[in-house]
């Protein structure tokens, strides 16, 4: 079996978030960079666990970005999969990444491709929908659970007040998210091994992006906390009803 | 052209994410001065005429019942024909856990851009500009969106939904359907429960609640309240809530109206989940825990004095 997970490099989850260059760009000074949560705790962790059932399992990560990702891959490679792809573009767009991990995919002919539900920079929960339809694959979203036998994937996926099980033969492109696997911390070993893994770096194909950021802002600051003694909440109950009308 | 809505159906009733969908979508068409249509796939339980009440005139149903099984790919390929018989040049969804499905499958086969999780109606003074969240809700994105057609899914509980009078013409839609890869085999729904997604309030429990035997005084107010339950991921992790109730950044983001977190101290990952909520009330025993920064209304004091009191101040009020 050969899967691909993909891979996003986004800012550590405490980084501090401000814009610069008239607000157009995130003002990336200082910030650590991890890989994306959802792809790392989820996507890649799950496709590691089922190599470490079937051993014949080969695991490809791909990450669409600039020469900067690399350490972000080293370090998805120190946790587990056996080679790694970088597509050498700088694009934000979500259609112009899926269509080089479609024609990535399309190459190395994949059973199964892995995405993180979302990305914690844009939150768009695009990536693995438009793959999906650029390789006219079937897609399950939001994933809670995997699990595999034969050609045939049962998958547990969210859904409004609880859970849907399915059935899909593969191939299939499937989002990850919490539920998937457990996160891991990378060993010396496979440290040290990620270093003489294969990272191959691509060139783009052509894609036209469909959208761009106008402008980035933050929230406005909240007024301030309103705090009510310990000693009467029935306060806080006569606020919330009179005042702010939430109940 | 049309503003086309996806109407989105679970077991032949229209998902509340799917009216606030309508309402955001009949709203850009005024804007545009156009009318607002919308596609329902599957059999149905629902007035869908009645739907008009929320600003569509147009419904095109595709009564098939393959359609009661979810399968992005099959959906995508029919709400594309749904496109071309509506004419539309802005689609719209709900960014639920449907539309999150569907909405970028239809983006790459139609060449149409795409904002996912839109928080306001779109800016056309100038282009095609939506408003969406990054960064986990501690930033927004003005989106330019540039293609002949454009997608927008709305982030649930960021647009109110509006009923007025009016009825939708309901009119048949053949389309062609194909036989999906995906096949549902159990449903699983926690019985009883307010979906913690579409919930209006919201009831949230951390590790200050020191063990899940305590958790019955969050259930009684949320009950109260007709509030969803949530947790913290700590509380996810040690397993004293399962983890569908977990909101922040790893877990489930929530926007609801009121958020009432009890004993969380509010780390930066949670408050990504929450931020979005109109107005949030917090109650921890430590004057310094960072939530009350980003807080409404507060308590400091122990929680379990606290909210019993809380409770039945509550029932007073009802």
């Amino acid at each position: 079996m050969k899967i691909l997970v993909c891979i996003s490099k986004t800012p550590d989850t405490t980084a501090k978030i401000a814009f610069t260059d008239n607000n157009t760009k995130f003002a990336d000074a200082g910030v650590q960079w991890i890989i994306n949560p959802y792809d790392e705790w989820y996507a890649l962790v799950r496709a590691i666990e089922l190599k470490e059932k079937d051993a014949t399992t080969v695991i490809h990560l791909v990450t669409v970005g600039a020469a900067d990702a690399d350490p972000i891959i080293r370090k998805a490679l120190a946790l587990g999969g056996d080679e790694a792809i970088r597509v050498n573009t700088d694009s934000h767009d979500s259609f112009v990444i899926a269509s080089q991990i479609a024609a990535v995919a399309k190459e190395g002919g994949y059973d199964l491709i892995f995405t993180g539900k979302e990305t914690i920079d844009y939150n768009g929960s695009s990536i693995g929908g438009m793959v999906a339809e650029l390789l006219d694959l079937p897609y399950v979203s939001l994933a809670t659970k995997f699990d595999i036998s034969g050609t045939t994937a049962t998958i547990t996926r969210e859904i409004e007040g609880g859970e849907e099980v399915c059935e899909v033969s593969l191939p299939v492109t499937v989002s990850c998210q919490k539920g998937m696997a457990e996160q891991r911390i990378p060993n010396m070993k496979g440290i040290m091994g990620a270093r003489t893994k294969p990272l191959k770096v691509k060139e783009p194909v052509a894609a036209d992006a469909l959208t761009s950021v106008a402008g980035f802002g933050l929230p406005p600051a909240k007024a301030g906390v309103k705090l009510v003694p310990a000693d009467n909440p029935a306060e806080l109950v006569r606020l919330l009803h009179e005042e702010a009308k939430a109940i | 052209m049309s503003v086309l809505i996806f109407i989105d159906q679970a077991e032949g009733h229209v998902k509340k994410a799917s009216l606030e969908a309508i309402t955001y979508g009949a709203a850009i068409a005024a804007q545009l001065n156009t009318t607002a249509e919308g596609v329902v796939l599957g059999t149905t339980h629902e007035d869908l005429a009645g739907l008009g009440k929320y600003g569509v005139k147009k419904i095109h149903h595709v009564n098939n019942e393959a359609l009661n099984n979810f399968d992005a790919q099959v959906f995508t390929k029919v709400i594309a024909q749904a496109v071309e018989a509506s004419s539309a040049t802005i689609v719209v969804f709900s960014n639920n856990v449907d539309g999150k499905a569907i909405a970028p499958r239809l983006s790459a086969r139609l060449k149409a851009g795409l904002v996912a999780g839109a928080v306001a109606l779109p800016d056309t003074s100038n282009g095609f500009v939506v408003k969406k969240n990054v960064f986990s809700g501690k930033a927004f994105a003005n989106i330019s969106v540039t293609t002949a057609i454009k997608i927008i899914s709305l982030s649930p509980n960021a647009y109110k939904t509006v009923a007025t009078e009016g009825n939708a013409e309901v009119v048949p839609l053949n389309a062609v359907v194909d036989t999906g890869k995906i096949k549902i085999t159990a449903v699983h729904k926690v019985s009883g429960e307010i979906s913690l997604a579409e919930a209006d309030v919201v009831v949230s429990g951390g590790r200050g609640l020191k063990g899940p035997e305590n958790w019955g005084m969050i259930e009684e107010l949320a009950k109260l309240l007709h509030a969803a339950t949530a947790c913290s991921r700590p509380v996810a992790d040690i397993g004293w809530r399962p983890h569908h109730e977990h909101v922040g950044q790893t877990g489930l983001a929530i926007a609801p109206n009121l958020y009432i977190a009890i004993g969380i101290s509010g780390a930066i990952q949670h408050l990504a989940g929450v931020n979005r909520s109109k107005i949030i009330v917090v109650i921890n025993k430590d004057p310094e825990a960072p939530f009350f920064k980003a807080a409404d209304y507060g308590i400091v004091g122990d929680i379990f004095e606290v909210v019993p009191k809380i409770i039945e101040a509550v029932k007073q009020l009802k």
